[in-house]
C-alpha cells in the first residue's frame, strides 16, 4: 500500500479518447466519413450501425491495428500514432476472436495475456474473477473443452484482470446468456465508475446501470 | 479492481511468449517429430539413391545432411504464426505494450529450439550413415548450431508474410529458400573446408555474422509483415 505512486500519476491527467474528422474506406469504397466525438471518462460510447457500416473497421482503428487513412483519433488530445507505447498500456480490446490458445489452459491463457499487457496478475484476483464469471474451478481445464460461451467469458475475464483505462469491445455480447449479459454489465459499469471509458459495439440493445449511453451511428455516406 | 497485479519487464514478457511456445511445442509432440523424422528420412535416401559407394558419400554428405536441415526446418515455420493469427492471439501481441519485433524475437528463438536444436541434435547419427569422422561430424553440428537459429530467423519473415494466403507452404518455400542459400554455402563449406585441410575459422565467422544480422534485422521486418497481414 505505499506504492501508490504510480496510480496517483496516472490519474493526475483525465483520460479523454476523440476522432476528429475520421473517415474509412474498403475496397476503394467509402464506409463513412468525417466522424467526430469526444469521449471522456465514466461514459461509454456505443457505436451503432447497419451491417458493413464499419463498425468493426472503427474499433480496429480504434486500436491501433487499422491504419488511419482520413482524419485523427487522439487520446489524452495526442494522436494515438505518436504515442503507441503509452496508448497500448491504456489499452484494452476484445474482437470476435477470443484470443484463447485452445490447447492450453485457462490460466495460462489468462496469465499470457496478462503478460501481453505487461501484468502479472495476483493469483487470488485471478480467482475472485473467474468466480465472479461463473468459472470456479475451470483454470486448469484446457480451454478447447470450454463451452463457447465460456470461452467467452475467459475472455471477458481478461478485461476484469486489465490496468487499461479505455475498453474497445467488439460484440461483446456474442454467444453469452442472459446471467453473462448481465456480468458484463456490470463489469462495465464498475469500470467506468472508477473514472474508465469503454466503446463498443453490440447487435442487441445494451445497457449499462444507469449510465446513458454516448451513441455515435454511423452511416455511409 | 485494486488487485495487487505487478508491472512486469520486457524480458520477461518475451520469456512468457518462449514459454509458452515450447510448452505448446511440447503438447503437440507431432510437430516437434515430424520435421525432425523428415530430417532423417531425406538423408537416409541418398545413399540409397546414389548407392554404397562410401567415397561418393562421404564427398557428399555435408551438403546433403544440410539440405536436409534446411528443408526440415522450413516444415514447421509455416506453423509459426497461424494459429495465433486463427485465434486471435496474434491482435493481442500486436497491442501488447511490449514491441512485437521484441515478442517475434521470443517465437523465433522457440523454433530454432523446437525445430532446429532436434536437427543439430540428430546431424551426427545421420553423418555416421555418411562416413564422416568424429572431427566432421563436431563441426557439422557447430556449423548447424551457428545456422539453425538464422533459419528460424529468416523464416518468420516469410512466415508472417504469407500469414493468411492460401497455398501459403510453397509460397513460403520460394520466398525463403533463396535467402537461406549463404546459410548452406557456410554451413557446408565448413565440413567440406576442414576436410580439406583448410581453416573454418572464416566460415564460422561468416555464419555468425549472419545469425547477428538476422537476430537484429529480421524480428522488425516480421513485426512489420505481421501489422500488414493483420490490417
Amino acid at each position: 500500500m505505499v506504492f501508490v505512486f504510480a496510480t496517483v500519476t496516472s490519474l493526475k491527467t483525465a483520460p479523454s479518447l476523440s476522432f476528429s474528422k475520421l473517415g474509412c474506406s474498403k475496397g476503394g469504397r467509402q464506409l463513412f466519413k468525417n466522424v467526430d466525438c469526444l469521449l471522456e471518462p465514466g461514459r461509454w460510447l456505443y457505436v451503432a450501425g447497419a451491417n458493413g457500416v464499419g463498425k468493426t473497421s472503427l474499433l480496429r482503428m480504434v486500436c491501433g491495428l487499422a491504419s488511419i487513412e482520413d482524419g485523427d483519433i487522439l487520446w489524452n488530445d495526442i494522436p494515438i500514432h505518436s504515442q503507441r507505447e503509452t496508448y497500448r498500456k491504456d489499452l484494452c480490446y476484445l474482437g470476435h476472436l477470443n484470443a484463447l490458445q485452445e490447447s492450453m489452459t485457462v490460466d495460462e491463457n489468462l496469465a499470457f495475456t496478462a503478460a501481453l499487457g505487461g501484468i502479472a496478475p495476483d493469483p487470488a484476483q485471478t480467482q475472485e474473477v473467474m468466480m465472479r464469471f461463473g468459472l470456479r474451478g475451470r483454470g486448469r481445464q484446457l480451454v478447447r473443452h470450454l463451452s463457447q460461451g465460456q470461452k467467452r467469458r475467459v475472455a471477458l475475464s481478461r478485461l476484469a484482470l486489465s490496468p487499461a483505462r479505455l475498453w474497445v469491445l467488439d460484440e461483446p455480447y456474442v454467444a453469452m446468456d442472459e446471467a453473462g449479459v448481465q456480468l458484463l454489465a456490470d463489469l462495465i459499469a464498475s469500470h467506468l465508475k472508477s473514472g474508465g471509458l469503454a466503446v463498443l459495439t453490440s447487435h442487441q440493445r445494451v445497457s449499462i446501470g444507469d449510465i446513458p449511453a454516448q451513441m455515435l451511428e454511423l452511416q455511409t455516406k | 479492481m485494486t488487485g495487487a497485479s505487478r508491472p512486469i519487464g520486457v524480458a520477461n514478457v518475451m520469456l512468457a511468449v518462449f514459454k509458452r511456445e515450447v510448452s505448446l511445442g511440447m503438447r503437440q509432440k507431432g510437430e516437434v517429430l515430424t520435421p525432425l523424422v523428415f530430417f532423417v528420412v531425406i538423408a537416409s535416401l541418398f545413399p540409397l539413391g546414389v548407392g554404397p559407394e562410401s567415397a561418393l558419400l562421404l564427398r557428399m554428405a555435408p551438403g546433403v545432411l544440410w539440405v536436409s536441415a534446411l528443408l526440415a526446418a522450413m516444415l514447421s515455420l509455416q506453423r509459426m504464426f497461424a494459429t495465433d493469427y486463427a485465434d486471435g492471439s496474434l491482435e493481442q501481441m500486436a497491442l501488447s505494450t511490449t514491441p512485437l519485433a521484441l515478442l517475434v524475437l521470443a517465437k523465433a528463438l522457440s523454433h530454432f529450439v523446437l525445430a532446429g536444436l532436434p536437427l543439430v541434435l540428430m546431424a551426427p547419427v545421420l553423418g555416421l550413415q555418411f562416413g564422416l569422422d568424429t572431427r566432421a561430424l563436431g563441426i557439422l553440428m557447430l556449423s548447424l548450431l551457428l545456422g539453425t537459429p538464422t533459419l528460424s530467423l529468416i523464416g518468420s519473415i516469410g512466415a508472417a508474410l504469407t500469414l493468411g494466403v492460401r497455398g501459403a507452404g510453397v509460397l513460403l518455400s520460394l520466398l525463403i529458400l533463396p535467402l537461406y542459400i549463404p546459410v548452406l554455402i557456410f554451413g557446408a563449406g565448413a565440413v567440406e573446408a576442414d576436410a580439406a585441410g583448410l581453416g573454418i575459422g572464416g566460415h564460422l565467422s561468416l555464419m555468425s555474422a549472419l545469425l547477428v544480422l538476422s537476430l537484429f534485422f529480421s524480428p522488425m521486418a516480421t513485426a512489420a509483415a505481421l501489422r500488414i497481414s493483420l490490417e
